[in-house]
């Protein structure tokens, strides 16, 4: 199953809802092309809803990455929603579970942007 | 009825198998080598994290043959080989580029590190499998990948007999 994601505005919020495959090739390209998008139309507040995203890989982690240090270096936000167990293990390991806003309550996240 | 139905399937799993493919230096490699291994992890017993962590060590060791071995390149091939042995299932990934530096490959988990967008494969592959070997070999970098059959031993006895 192909990366699919789909937008939608709540208080200000750009909440991106995420499925399928965050991988090397697609994936990451349509990761990366949602958010600099949303950047483009300058809404900066965004929160990745990864709760459908069934498979991450190493290029996937670093799209995730790359989305996180691009919304903040134009003075945004960017936070994670939903993490399935999967993705919720590889951020353990890989250390950047602490560097990431990770919510798992939809209201609450939309809450704490600034 | 049951138990020798039991048996019947502990030996089948434990079978031994090798299977070798040659593969171009493409994406659709990449992920052609993942669903093979997720396919032949899951038929030697393993639990679904177990299959999980051996489908995504391969799909990494596969990424690093194509993209930074092989560089896309449509004369070069990456040999894929598994091998099902009592206890262990080994799969070994060759590349035919130019070799693979491991002193240069940073330590993600440094904090100077935490923010790079790449250099996390080979530290994923490490934390998923049991053991891994990479070496030169004699046409680019050869990656060998182990993860033990855990409990294996008790299953080839029950099944012996």
């Amino acid at each position: 199953m192909t990366m699919k994601t789909s937008t939608r505005q709540v208080d200000g919020v750009a909440i991106v809802d995420c499925s399928g495959r965050i991988t090397l090739g697609e994936g990451s390209v349509i990761l990366r092309d949602t958010v600099r998008e949303l950047l483009a139309k300058g809404q900066k507040k965004i929160l990745l809803n990864l709760g459908e995203v069934t498979y991450i890989d190493s290029s996937g982690i670093g799209e995730l990455v790359s989305a996180f240090t691009t919304v903040r270096n134009q003075g945004g936000e960017l936070k994670l929603l939903n993490l399935t167990k999967k993705v919720h293990d590889l951020l353990q390991i890989t250390k950047l579970y602490t560097v990431f806003d990770v919510r798992d309550d939809e209201a609450g996240a939309v809450k704490a942007f600034s | 009825m049951f138990r020798v139905c039991g048996l019947v399937h502990k030996y089948f799993v434990m079978t031994e198998l090798r299977v070798s493919y040659t593969l171009d230096s493409t994406l659709e490699t990449v992920d052609s080598a993942e669903q093979t291994a997720s396919r032949i992890a899951a038929e030697s017993g393993f639990d679904e994290d177990q299959v999980m962590q051996i489908s995504m060590a391969v799909r990494e060791a596969a990424v690093n043959a194509v993209l930074h071995g092989n560089a896309y390149d449509p004369d070069k091939k990456v040999k894929l080989d598994f091998e099902r042995t009592g206890s262990d299932l080994v799969i070994t990934i060759r590349d035919q580029g130019k070799g693979l530096d491991m002193e240069k490959i940073p330590d993600p988990l440094a904090p100077e590190n935490l923010l790079k967008t790449s250099g996390r494969g080979i530290f994923l592959i490490r934390s998923f499998m049991d053991e891994v070997q990479i070496r030169p070999s004699q046409t680019g970098t050869e990656i060998k990948l182990v993860k033990h059959v855990h409990g294996s031993s008790g299953d080839v006895k029950e099944a012996s007999q």
